[in-house]
């Protein structure tokens, strides 16, 4: 086996790039004659839009034109990918998503109008000279509110402000009620998931060009999925085919799902930049960021769960508003539901399971899928409402737990929300995670702690997510309008080298480095000799990107496919010259050998005889050696792992201190271990960063308060801990070629819960009796809870 | 108007508005995109460059400030040879970058803090990157990338 091949912590080859300033992001492109465009965003919430006078505009220096709603006349509304059907049969409400307002103004941040210039400052200038006659509209906010009282409507045209009220499983309910009917002990928690922004530090870019000479119109974008981007704007917003549209995703600089979606300012670039003959650029800054990336989360829940006299759960039953913001983003339905409402068995053995969620419109910014998507709201609520049955009960919460999990030998485990895990060992993970946090040394730290005057507490969370999105079949009939497949195209070079052309994208995760592993792994040549191509829709077959920690499960299980192809053709050319069966050759170390004889051929000879077919079986077999493999997965993947936090609480001022965080996952199989655990720390740091500082918030008129790093807390690097991660307990995918699982959301799931369950531990065994606390948990709100 | 300075040793001009800033004007103008904006208030470090020997916020002056003076960027920070300084390669070692975008600010934060502070702890450290965020690492492998750089033990990467 090489060394770089599968498990090595190979180091990142990207990273010569990124450390020495060579990176090539989308702002690092700037075209001959490119125009720029500001975007006049409105600040206020809601808003009749009477009139938009750009008449002194106009005229202003360097202003090329000024756009507004009527010049999108005929040009689509950007799509929703996702339609979900409600508990009644009826298919969701599905309001228009306009590029620019169209008559009215829906949240802060929407656009209004768009200067385009030829320098950034004098669009700026320019949109400042627009006037606009606006009536000023109450806003509607509050998910609860907005329900309840129709009178004010985010959109006139819908029947009221619920997008849809979805039951989940509906034959369940019964089934449900009656052993709530029947419980011996009945727990339910209410809980706001808060609301966040994704906020990757590299702020959204899109650069439009229309080329005259062949017609053809190419975007360059912070995505994570081109070929999505491609579809959705060519199909459904511009009209343009896909073979005259090319989207350019280069270096991205963070994603974490808010740049799945299509976004108005992709279509806006491409169609001016059509409109005008000239390439035009946006760059966002960190505070439009903020009022017009996808926002995540907001989530309020009821959850209750029934026990019976043994403590076994009999059943959950939730309901929960989610917030869809003003307008449907790409795939914001699917997130409060199917994958939010299929993961609420979480690890445990729960017969009967019933999910309620109302979607609601409101007049704040879309909201759609970020980091865990719909799967960490489901594990907070799931993993707060033990820890709190545990404390009722009088019983340990980790007992509690492990007397519940699914165990070993039930796998392939049927949920009763409809998914299926094919493996999983949640003990061993469990007991893994209490053995690196020292769980039997926790009560000396604690007297420790006490004698300090602080207040100490031990949080346990499990958590389980479905990742390698998804069989398309499945997800066509649960609404989604997309495939879920990924692709690769292995092409082997005259001399033996190698060039992958993936559908998945890289913004962080290092597939550059960890794919060319498994290709040197299969082969067994060096990974040097293997190249990444993703990207680009020029170059790349069809593919849907990376989100859903899917990559490797479902982009790398088509590389695989299509490098077996390879090795298939290349054992026939490699049989053909060394006159032998092909069932008799194997190919190891980079050498094709013929078994029980010494004959052998190097890697290269045969890929030189692919390409110079002299001796060649011309009559059998095509010359050249490349192969393309579309993977569409047979079942999600089930990565799931234990996470434990150790705080300590000041009960003088409510500050927490994470002392100690542990993650052991089980991810299957692991590629690169290095990166992995890399991906793990990234994750908790985002998840300690909802569960302590983040707050995305608005006042009751759609102000949005927390609209730049001044009053949005990113955690810093004296905020986190160092992190103990862990992987060794792994049950390898039963349905993939790699066995993995998927490994980029697992910390922001697990680590929420984790954190808030040591809070409360830290307050509940010091005398306190607070059932809950809701994130963020700021020194305030710890305090005030304290003092109440 | 036109501005003048040092750029990683090298004289470099171009022309600048009075609110032009630093950061623009080395992107922009200059073509050095090394140097990353991902803030418009000046918190998040991605724009951190050295200006006479001080680590600053490239975004927080204005490039007619820096007329004259001796700025490093990223793309002055190779060895002479091309290959990686201690800090950059610590960085590769040890994982401390994913996407890459904070990477060039924290490069040039710790590159500043080893100059006044050789073996700094991890504390020190943490305190000392407070002006840059990343938001992909958790700082977990930048902190041990920093100890790395500066000769002292961590645990190695991927410990099994
Ligand atoms: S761009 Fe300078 S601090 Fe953010
Ligand atoms: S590596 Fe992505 S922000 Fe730090």
């Amino acid at each position: 086996m090489p060394k770089d091949g599968i498990g090595a912590s190979t180091k990142r080859r990207e990273d010569i790039r990124f450390l020495t300033g060579t990176g090539r992001y989308t702002d690092d492109i700037n075209l001959a004659k490119q125009l720029h465009v500001h975007f006049l965003r409105a600040d206020v919430a809601h808003a009749t839009i009477n009139g938009i006078d750009t008449s002194a505009a106009d005229s202003m220096p360097g202003v090329a034109r000024i756009f507004t709603a009527k010049d999108f006349d005929g040009v689509g509304g950007l799509p929703c990918g996702w339609q979900v059907t409600d508990k009644h049969g009826q298919p969701m409400q599905e309001p228009k998503h306009p590029i620019l307002a169209e008559g009215k103004i829906r949240h802060v941040g929407e656009i209004v109008a768009a200067v385009v210039a030829d320098t950034v400052e004098q669009a700026r200038d320019a949109a400042e000279a627009i006037e606009l006659d606006l009536t000023e509209l109450p806003a509607v906010i509050d998910m609860k509110k907005a329900v309840a009282d129709a009178s004010v409507k985010v959109h006139d045209d819908l029947t009221s402000n619920l997008c849809y009220d979805w039951g989940f499983v509906e034959e369940n309910k019964a089934a449900v009620e009656d052993a709530f009917a029947k419980a011996a002990h009945v727990t339910t928690l209410e809980l706001k998931n808060n609301r966040l922004v994704a906020n990757p530090m590299e702020p959204r870019v899109a650069v439009g060009d229309f080329t005259a000479h062949d017609g053809m119109s190419t975007l360059y974008t912070t995505s994570q999925n081109p070929h999505v981007i491609r579809l959705l704007m060519g199909a459904f917003v511009l009209g343009i085919p896909e073979h005259k549209l090319r989207v350019v995703a280069p270096d991205v600089g963070g994603g974490f799902g808010t740049k799945i979606f299509h976004y108005a300012e992709e279509a806006f670039c491409t169609f001016a930049a059509k409109q005008l003959k000239r390439p035009v650029k946006w760059t966002s800054t960190r505070s439009e960021a903020f009022m017009s990336d996808a926002h995540g989360r907001d989530h309020v829940t009821k959850i209750e769960l029934a026990l019976d006299a043994d403590n076994n759960f009999t059943a959950i039953r939730t309901e929960t508003y989610a917030n869809m913001g003003a307008y449907l983003s790409t795939f914001a339905p699917s997130v409060p539901t199917w994958l939010h409402g299929t993961l609420m068995a979480g690890n445990y053995r729960t017969p009967v399971i019933y999910v309620n969620v109302k979607a609601v419109f409101t007049n704040t910014v879309p909201v759609d899928a970020y980091r865990g998507a719909g799967r960490p709201e489901a594990t907070y609520q799931l993993e707060r409402l033990i820890d709190q049955a545990a404390r009722e009960l009088k019983v340990s919460p980790v007992d509690l737990r492990r007397q519940n999990f699914i165990k070993p030998d039930q796998f392939p485990y049927a949920t009763p929300v409809a998914v299926e895990y094919d493996t999983g060992n949640y003990d061993a993970t469990l007991d893994k995670a209490l053995d690196l946090a020292d769980a039997a040394g926790f009560e000396a730290r604690a007297a420790d702690s006490k004698s300090r005057g602080k207040l100490r507490g031990f949080g346990v969370a499990n958590y389980i997510e479905a990742c390698g999105i998804a069989p398309s079949n499945l997800v066509g009939q649960l609404g989604a309008r997309a495939g879920l497949y990924e692709s690769a195209t292995v092409r082997v070079n005259a001399t033996g080298g190698i060039v992958v052309m993936t559908g998945s994208h890289s913004h962080g995760q290092g597939h550059e480095t960890t794919f060319p592993q498994v290709i040197a792994d299969m082969i067994g040549i060096g990974a040097d000799q293997v190249e990444i191509v993703h990207g680009d829709t020029a170059n790349t077959p069809m593919g849907m990107g990376t989100y859903g920690s899917r990559s490797l499960a479902v982009g790398g299980s088509a590389m695989v496919r299509a490098a077996e192809k390879v090795i298939n053709k290349a054992k026939k050319i490699a049989a053909h010259i060394m006159e032998a069966s092909d069932s008799d050759i194997e190919l190891k170390d980079g050498q094709f050998t013929v078994a029980g004889t010494d004959k052998s051929l190097a890697w290269g000879d045969v890929t030189l005889a692919a390409y110079v077919p002299h001796n060649y079986p011309l009559e059998d077999l095509e010359p050249g050696l490349e192969e393309t493999a579309f993977y569409d997965p047979s079942n999600f993947t089930y990565p799931a792992g234990t996470y434990i936090c150790e705080v300590e609480v000041d009960p003088d001022t409510g500050k927490i201190d994470v002392l100690n965080f542990t993650a052991a996952d089980d991810f299957g199989n692991v590629v690169n271990p290095m990166i992995v655990e890399g991906q793990v720390h990234g994750g908790v740091g985002q998840g300690i960063g909802q569960a302590m500082l983040e707050n995305c918030a608005y006042d009751e008129d759609g102000q949005l308060l927390s609209a730049s790093y001044m009053d949005y807390a990113m955690p810093r690097a004296a905020d986190l801990p160092m992190i103990t991660v862990d992987h060794s307990c792994q049950t390898p995918c039963t349905h993939n070629p790699l066995g993995v699982k998927g490994c980029g959301e697992a910390g922001a799931i697990g680590s929420p819960p984790a954190l808030v369950n040591a809070v409360l531990d830290a307050l509940n065994r010091n005398g306190h009796d607070i059932a809950h606390i809701d994130m963020p948990l700021t020194p305030s709100r710890v305090w005030q809870a304290m003092n109440k | 108007m036109k501005i003048s300075m040092t750029v990683n040793g090298k004289t470099m001009s171009g022309e600048a508005e009075g609110r032009t800033l630093l950061s623009t004007f080395l992107r922009e103008e200059l073509g050095l995109t090394g140097t990353h904006i991902g803030c418009d208030t000046s918190q998040c470090g991605a724009c951190t460059v050295h200006v006479d020997g001080k680590q600053v916020k490239s975004c927080t002056m204005f490039a007619a400030e820096a007329d004259g003076a001796e700025v490093a960027t990223i793309e002055g920070q190779a060895n002479a040879d091309g290959t990686l300084n201690k800090v950059q390669q610590a960085f590769q070692d040890h994982h401390g970058l994913q996407c890459g975008f904070c990477t060039p600010g924290m490069v040039m934060a710790a590159v500043s803090l080893l100059e006044t502070n050789a073996k700094p702890s991890e504390a020190e450290i943490r305190e000392h990157l407070q002006g840059n965020i990343c938001r992909c690492t958790g700082y977990h492998n930048i902190v041990k990338a920093i100890m790395a750089a500066s000769g002292q033990e961590v645990p190695a990467v991927a410990a099994e």
